[in-house]
Formats: structure tokens, C-alpha cells, sequence
């Protein structure tokens, strides 16, 4: 192991190569790559590293980019990409297709506002847009977290009881382009970790159809069988950490991870680099006897709702910090927190929007406010600047 | 040109001994794709072909999942994605060291229009891939509207008086891309479209084959005629049949009879085509001046 100082999109961009060499004795590696920041420099490394076995398609589109991946991923090649923002919108089309079609393909993404108007920092709002495509989904904490969830995402995506695309999230600039020490593991331990990809489905030369035309008893058994193996995943996840603590001697965290949980009546609800900040809330709350605590929901898709309800279920008061909107609604993550503390106080904030400083102060004066609160409100916009 | 006798190839060792389109595919009587389909056939028993189609007409020319009534393995992709999802196969392909030939089978709208980009793209990264466009001049699958292949004066479901401009030249633009191949078929003259079929298998890099493909169904004609209104929109001059090299060498196949009466018939056979849309005198000097750039480029290049 080596450890470096890098940022999130180096460690990107080393953690698939790693990943991508290691199946070089099988059908090799590629994708198809299309630079957007603030991911660009995870596509620009990757454009600069040596596969015995690899092809890196430079695409003249994010949706292009997909579909290089989907031709590599279909003929048996383990496939990464990354994206972000707009990038993962124009994208979207084949962002579904990749997995209704089962095709084990990782993609990183940078989380970035949507626009016009061009805003290039961090808002959870572009990859929740994809929430509903059929992918697996990790938000991650910190540049660690995003190497190994690279890695630690072909393990679980390629598992033949999964088969589905994943995607790593990160948040722009905060980690994108934050130096932090970074262990990379040696190619050698993660060839250990990820067997060879063997597509089961691979397309060769019998005439079968890739695609083709579903009538609504089809569509019904796919969307079944898609959704079905989204549940194993709960069970795949566990077998993959276990393996990944074993090879490279530490674990990835849970799918929701509990900081200050045990007996918490008060406790916010967070993705990404936000919960980081709230845990130091929680860290001075406690020391003035408050009983917070703080949930990350690493992964977002598929839904640990189980593990959600199990980790809220002694909580009175639960807050929401979302930093994304759903027009018309409020935060996305509220609206499906909401139905994991029924007996909670949940009240939905959304800050942090369009990149807007989250500091510890605001969190705090949310805490605050959220117990002194009798009844939950209207889910809040929160003003950070 | 020679006639259709096909030299005596038919049913011999390079037709594939199993069809590309088999029994049971959806395509109506009368489709140019379905003769396309056959004349590659004709072409390519040698081989191992991969097939990306996006959506178009060719992906419901299977049938219903899990079947498929096509010869060889095909990736239904995305509509405008099919020349992104082939350099993908292609890819691999040529990493693990695999002769296999890549061919995306796309109508005008995929590739005239949403899948443009892609085309232009794939073209200008030279992928190993060999792109057919099967031109029906409308978007068929969903009932015949205007594309950017419609001809002049020709009505359909979203230009029912008919489209007041003409179709893009797709051969000059592929041709633009410097790509080693690029070549139009005309499915009326059997040895032409099979020679053409040959060749492009047969080279490496990317290769545009362009088929005026005969939709009985949008173009309001008799599905017994379609292979007979190639023959004529060939003879009258209105659909030239050339091939060109690196975008630079230019080759006429099927020189044109420049015949007043082949285009008076074409259109007439037709019942798409608006009479009062279409001044005949006009069509015959866009061909003639058509021609006469064609003819001074091969001229130039021979």
C-alpha cells in the first residue's frame, strides 16, 4: 500500500485502473470518456495510464460515453466512466438502458448543480435525477471512501446474483478537488479482491437479441427480476465488505452508517461530505449533554430502509438535510426518510444548495431549532450562502 | 453495369448458410431492408458478424423477446446511440484480438438526424466499424414522418402537403469524414449491392454503406415495385451509386440514363409525392448539377 496525498478525482481515476488492470487475463478494460468539471481530471489520469488489455474511448458526448461502455460491458470487457451534473442528464437515456440491459458497468460521478445557469459546485440533485434507473448507488465521505467504493462497486456490481451498474458519488470540489492522504492498494491485492468478469449474458456469435421488444408480461418479469436483484444486494454488500477487510485490511461502511446512534433522541439524517459536518455537531452537543447523533445513508439506491428504521426507531425528533430539491416537493431524501421514523418528529431542510457553505453553525442552529420544535413544518429552505 | 445475375454466387460457399433475416421477422412485404438484409447475407459467410441497431424499424424486425428471428447476435441500442455502442463491441473486440465484424444497421432517422453526432464521431475516431444506413427516407417505425432524408415533394404523417426542401447529401458528409469507405448501394442492381457488402466487410476502419430501401408502407406504393422504383430513381439520376475512398477518391458504379420518363415514373408509381410540389424541370437540372460535381470529382480522381 501506498499511501498519497491526492484528491477524490486521482483517486478515481487510479482506483479503476487498479480495478481494470486486474482483468486483463479475461476480456480487458474500457469505456467510453467525456470530461465535465470538475470530474475532468479523473478522465484526464485515466486518458494517461498503460493497459496491457484496455481501450479508453475519448467520445464527443456523456450519452456517447455510456454507450461505449454498454458495447465494451455487453462484449465481456469490465467498463468504467465518469460524469457529473449536466453531463449525467444528457447521459440519463443510457444511463437506464445500461441497466435494464444488466451490464455490471461503474461509473463515478461527481455530484454538481444542474443548469443553466452554470453553477459548478456541489448539489446532490444531479445523480438523485437517476435514483429511478436501476442503479446501484454510493455517496461517499471522503477520499478513501471514493477509491474504495470504486474497487469495492465491481466486486459488488459484477456478483452474478446482482449484475447491475454502480455509481460513486462524490461531491464537487469538497472532495473532487481536495487533497487528502489517500491509501491505494497494490495491483496485486486487487486482483486478489475482483475475480475475472464473466458475463453470463455476453454477446458472441449465437443470434440472440441484446434489447429487443418487451410486451408488458415481459416487462413485468424484468422490472421484477431487476428489483429482485436489488434486494440481494443487502446480502452481496456484507459478503464484499468482508472479503474487502480481508484483502485490504479495512472495511467500507455500512450502507447506512450511524455515528452517536445508540441513544440518540434527536438525529439528523445526511449524504456525503455533509454528514462530516454534522458528526462535529454532534460532537458538541453531546459534550453539553445533548443527546444527538448523526445518520449517513451511503447507500442510497438500493434503499436500506430496514436498516434506517432500525437506527431511527428510539429517535423523537429527526432531521433532514438534504442538498438537492425536488421542485415541488422538497428534499429527496425527507421524502423517503419520512416513512422510515413513524414516530419521529421528521422535519426536512434542504442546504447546501447550488454549493452553499455548509458550516457547522448551521447545522447546529438546525439541531437547535429542531428541538425546541413541538410539530413538523413545511420541509425549509436554508439559506447558506 | 451488369444485370442481376449475381455472377453465379447465389447459393454458393460465401452466402451464409444461415440467413441473417430469418422466417418470422415483422418487416412488411415489400421492405428495402429485407432485401438489404439478404444481400449482405449474400456477402458474408466468411464472417462473424456482431450487429448494433438502434431503435428503427430493424429492431422490431425480430419479434418478441426472447426470440429473434435474426441470423446473427444484434444489441438493441439506444436511437441515436448505435455508432457509440459498436465502437464499444468493436473495442473489445479488437483487444482480444477477434476478426469480428461490427456492423450497425440504422434507418435515415438514426442517422441523418438523432444519431448524427454519433455517426459523425465514430467516423472521425475511424472505429472499426461497418455502418449501413437503410434510407427509407422517413421515420418508419412510428408511422412515416419527415426526416431529414425526405425528398422534396414527398408527403408524410408530419409534411402531409408535402416537404417543401430536399434531403441532406449523407454520402458528402460521411465522404467529409475522410473515412476509408464510404459508398451508396443500390438494391436494383444485386451484384452492386453485393460487391459493395464484400468490400466493406473485407476492409477495416469505418465504412458507410448508404441503401435507398423501398417502403411500400410510407411511400404509398406496390410492394411488388419497390425493387423496380430503385432501378428507376438510379436510371433517372436521382439516386447516384458511387463509392469513395479516403474521402478524396471518388468512383461512379451505376452511370444514369439522365431518363426524363424513369423520373416521371418514379414519382407517379408513388403515392407520396405531391404533383404540384414537384416541377419536374427543377428535379432534372438538381440532378443534373448533382451529377455534374460527382462527375468532376471521379474525373479528377481517376
Amino acid at each position: 500500500m501506498t499511501i498519497q496525498l491526492i484528491s477524490a478525482n486521482h483517486a478515481s481515476a487510479m482506483a479503476a485502473t487498479l480495478a481494470g488492470r486486474a482483468n486483463r487475463n479475461a476480456r480487458g478494460f474500457g469505456g467510453g470518456v467525456y470530461p465535465i468539471t470538475p470530474q475532468t481530471e479523473c478522465i484526464e489520469l485515466l486518458c494517461r495510464q498503460q493497459f496491457d488489455k484496455g481501450s479508453i474511448v475519448r467520445v464527443e458526448s456523456e450519452h456517447s460515453a455510456m454507450a461505449v461502455c454498454m458495447g465494451m460491458s455487453v462484449s465481456g470487457a469490465r467498463t468504467f466512466t465518469a460524469s457529473s451534473s449536466n453531463g449525467l442528464a444528457y447521459m440519463a437515456e443510457n444511463v437506464y438502458a445500461a441497466a435494464f440491459s444488466r451490464l455490471p458497468i461503474v461509473m463515478m460521478a461527481v455530484n454538481r448543480t444542474l443548469g443553466p445557469p452554470w453553477n459548478i459546485w456541489v448539489d446532490h440533485g444531479d445523480t438523485l435525477m437517476l435514483r429511478d434507473a436501476g442503479w446501484i448507488q454510493l455517496y461517499c465521505q471522503d477520499n478513501q471512501e471514493v477509491a474504495d467504493s470504486i474497487i469495492f462497486s465491481y466486486r459488488l456490481a459484477e456478483d452474478a446474483r446482482v449484475l447491475l451498474p454502480a455509481m460513486v458519488c462524490q461531491d464537487a470540489f469538497v472532495l473532487s478537488h481536495t487533497m487528502m492522504e489517500t491509501d491505494l492498494p497494490e495491483q496485486e491485492q486487487v486482483d486478489r479482491y475482483l475475480p475475472d468478469l464473466d458475463l453470463p449474458h455476453r454477446v458472441k456469435f449465437d443470434p440472440v437479441m441484446i434489447g429487443g421488444l418487451d410486451f408488458p408480461r415481459e416487462t413485468e418479469v424484468h422490472r421484477r427480476q431487476h428489483q429482485e436483484a436489488l434486494e440481494r444486494v443487502f446480502d452481496v454488500y456484507g459478503e464484499c465488505q468482508d472479503e474487502f477487510e480481508e484483502v485490504f485490511g479495512r472495511r467500507p461502511p455500512d450502507p447506512v452508517v450511524p455515528y452517536c446512534m445508540d441513544d440518540a433522541e434527536i438525529a439528523f439524517v445526511s449524504m456525503g461530505t455533509t454528514s462530516s459536518t454534522t458528526d462535529t455537531v454532534v460532537d458538541k452537543l453531546r459534550a453539553e449533554g445533548i443527546r444527538a447523533g448523526s445518520v449517513r445513508v451511503r447507500m442510497y439506491r438500493p434503499f436500506p430502509e430496514k436498516a434506517l428504521t432500525e437506527m431511527l426507531a428510539n429517535c423523537e425528533r429527526v432531521g433532514v438535510l438534504d442538498r438537492d430539491i425536488s421542485l415541488g416537493l422538497g428534499g429527496v431524501l425527507w421524502s423517503e426518510v419520512r416513512g422510515c421514523a413513524p414516530r419521529a418528529l421528521v422535519q426536512g431542510y434542504m442546504l447546501g444548495l447550488g454549493g452553499g457553505d455548509v458550516r457547522p453553525q448551521h447545522i447546529e442552529s438546525l439541531f437547535r431549532e429542531l428541538a425546541a420544535s413541538s410539530s413538523a413544518a413545511a420541509p425549509k429552505l436554508v439559506e447558506v450562502g | 453495369m451488369a444485370e442481376p445475375i449475381l455472377k453465379g454466387e447465389y447459393q454458393s460457399e460465401v452466402d451464409r448458410s444461415e440467413p441473417i433475416l430469418r422466417a418470422g421477422n415483422t418487416n412488411c412485404g415489400g421492405c428495402g431492408m429485407s432485401v438489404a438484409y439478404n444481400m449482405l447475407s449474400l456477402a458474408a459467410a466468411k464472417h462473424q458478424l456482431q450487429f448494433v441497431i438502434p431503435a428503427c424499424c430493424g429492431i422490431v424486425t425480430p419479434g418478441q423477446f426472447p426470440y429473434s428471428a435474426y441470423g446473427a447476435p444484434v444489441v438493441a441500442s439506444t436511437f441515436a446511440a448505435a455508432a457509440a455502442t459498436a465502437s464499444g463491441l468493436a473495442a473489445t473486440a479488437q483487444m482480444n484480438g477477434e476478426d469480428t465484424r461490427v456492423v450497425c444497421w440504422a434507418g435515415d432517422g438514426g442517422t441523418y438526424d438523432i444519431g448524427m453526432a454519433t455517426v459523425s464521431a465514430a467516423a472521425e475516431r475511424n472505429e472499426d466499424i461497418l455502418y449501413v444506413c437503410y434510407d427509407n427516407e422517413i421515420y418508419g417505425n412510428t408511422g412515416g414522418q419527415r426526416s431529414s432524408a425526405t425528398p422534396l415533394g414527398a408527403a408524410t404523417t408530419t409534411t402531409p402537403a408535402g416537404k417543401d426542401i430536399g434531403k441532406k447529401d449523407i454520402l458528402a458528409i460521411m465522404a467529409a469524414h475522410r473515412v476509408p469507405y464510404a459508398a451508396s448501394i443500390s438494391l436494383g442492381h444485386a451484384d452492386d449491392a453485393v460487391d459493395k457488402f464484400k468490400k466493406a466487410l473485407n476492409m477495416s476502419g469505418f465504412r458507410f454503406l448508404h441503401i435507398l430501401a423501398p417502403c411500400p408502407t410510407g411511400w404509398k406504393s406496390e410492394a411488388a415495385e419497390g425493387i423496380g422504383l430503385i432501378r428507376l430513381a438510379v436510371s433517372a439520376g436521382l439516386f447516384q451509386v458511387f463509392e469513395v475512398w479516403d474521402g478524396q477518391r471518388f468512383e461512379i458504379s451505376i452511370e444514369p440514363e439522365f431518363s426524363r420518363s424513369a423520373l416521371k415514373s418514379y414519382m407517379e408509381k408513388q403515392g407520396r409525392f405531391k404533383e404540384e410540389l414537384v416541377d419536374l424541370d427543377a428535379v432534372e437540372q438538381a440532378v443534373r448539377n448533382s451529377w455534374d460535381i460527382l462527375s468532376q470529382r471521379a474525373k479528377m480522381s481517376s
